[in-house]
């Protein structure tokens, strides 16, 4: 298809797609997925928080990870922006500072895919912004 | 911020916060009357009406993570340097609607920016949300629901990562289509 311009042809090449594919359904196994939250208040997004989620999302998907992507608003470390909270199947959660395309990729590679904790954690007695606010 | 696509995703995090389930935002530019104005539209809680008055001081937040509130004073400075202003206008119960205005030409307006991109990446997120885009330019108009694309397709959540793709394309190939100065990130 040349061009998509309209929701009939994202359809299209929706069926193209899975035509040629065997389908790949991805029905996210909630035992075993791993939760990524990027945190997008005006801190996070001045200091690149759409690439670095933008990355994740690509990323998981290339890397054949099963996972989510969601955001959250700011949770306090606006010094330390952009900031990913990464939840392992069965783990507390850990949040990670300054993260750029580097870290990024050092923390799907050593801590989503090995379970190895790498530099750059932000201790905390830890709390969502929904548990803030 | 470096793009208006990026103070309109930080405004958006607001609706978020005031846990709206429509957001819609509207860009119109128009070379005839050298305009532009964005307008972002939530049906969340709402501010009072004394919040209101004070929310474009940086003082001012109802957070408790931090001491000041930055996304509404910023935008307000990005629009009053480009010879433009903003207003908002709020209810409690009610939602908010945000709108600022920019001179088109003006040599300190800052570039939209990644529209497509700044959309797509919260209907990731954000699969509950009912996302509404509009982009008028002297050329035409261009409209998108997050909810009619869901119903359409059929599907739950925008997790597919080549559709997302295909969407991003979409949409600048249609704001291309009208001449908008946001489509692949210019
Ligand atoms: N769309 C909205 N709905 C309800 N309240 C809002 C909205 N936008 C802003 N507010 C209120 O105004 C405050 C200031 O917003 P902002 O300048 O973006 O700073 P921040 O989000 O960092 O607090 C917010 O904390 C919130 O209480
Ligand atoms: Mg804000």
């Amino acid at each position: 298809m040349s061009q998509i311009k309209s929701l009939a042809d994202l359809r299209k090449k929706r069926e193209e797609i899975k035509a040629e594919m065997d389908t790949r359904i991805k029905a996210i196994d909630p035992e075993n997925h791993v939760q990524i939250k990027v945190a997008m208040a005006t801190c996070g997004i001045a200091a690149g928080a759409k690439e670095i989620m933008e990355f994740f999302v690509e990323q998981l998907d290339r890397r054949n990870i099963q996972g989510v992507v969601t955001q959250t608003g700011c949770m306090g470390y606006c010094y330390a922006e952009p900031t990913v909270e990464i939840t392992l199947p069965g783990r507390e959660p850990v949040v990670y500072g300054f993260v750029d395309l580097k870290r990024a990729d050092q923390i799907i590679e050593k801590y989503i895919k090995e379970g190895e904790l790498i530099d750059g954690i932000i201790p905390v007695n830890y709390e969502t912004i929904d548990s803030k606010e | 911020m470096i793009t208006l696509a990026l103070n309109i995703l930080d405004i958006v995090q607001n609706s978020i916060s005031a846990m709206a389930t429509e957001i819609a935002v509207e860009v119109t530019e128009s070379a005839a009357v050298d305009l532009m104005k964005i307008t972002v539209k939530d049906n969340g809680r709402g501010m009072s009406q004394d919040l209101l008055s004070r929310v474009t001081d940086p003082f001012v937040t109802t957070r408790k993570t931090r001491r000041i509130g930055l996304g509404i004073p910023l935008l307000k400075y990005h629009a009053n340097l480009a010879g433009g202003d903003l207003e908002i206008q709020s209810g409690e119960g009610i939602g908010t609607t945000l709108s600022a205005t920019l001179k088109l030409q003006h040599p300190d307006r800052q570039p939209l920016g990644d529209l497509a991109g700044m959309m797509t990446i919260l209907m990731t997120a954000n699969p509950g949300i009912d996302f509404l885009y509009t982009h008028k330019t002297d050329m035409g108009e261009y409209c998108f629901s997050s909810r009619e694309v869901m119903e359409y397709l059929g599907i739950t959540d925008f997790s597919d990562v080549s559709l997302l793709t295909d969407i991003r394309e979409m949409m600048n190939n249609n704001l291309e289509d009208i001449g908008a100065s946001g489509f692949n990130g210019e």
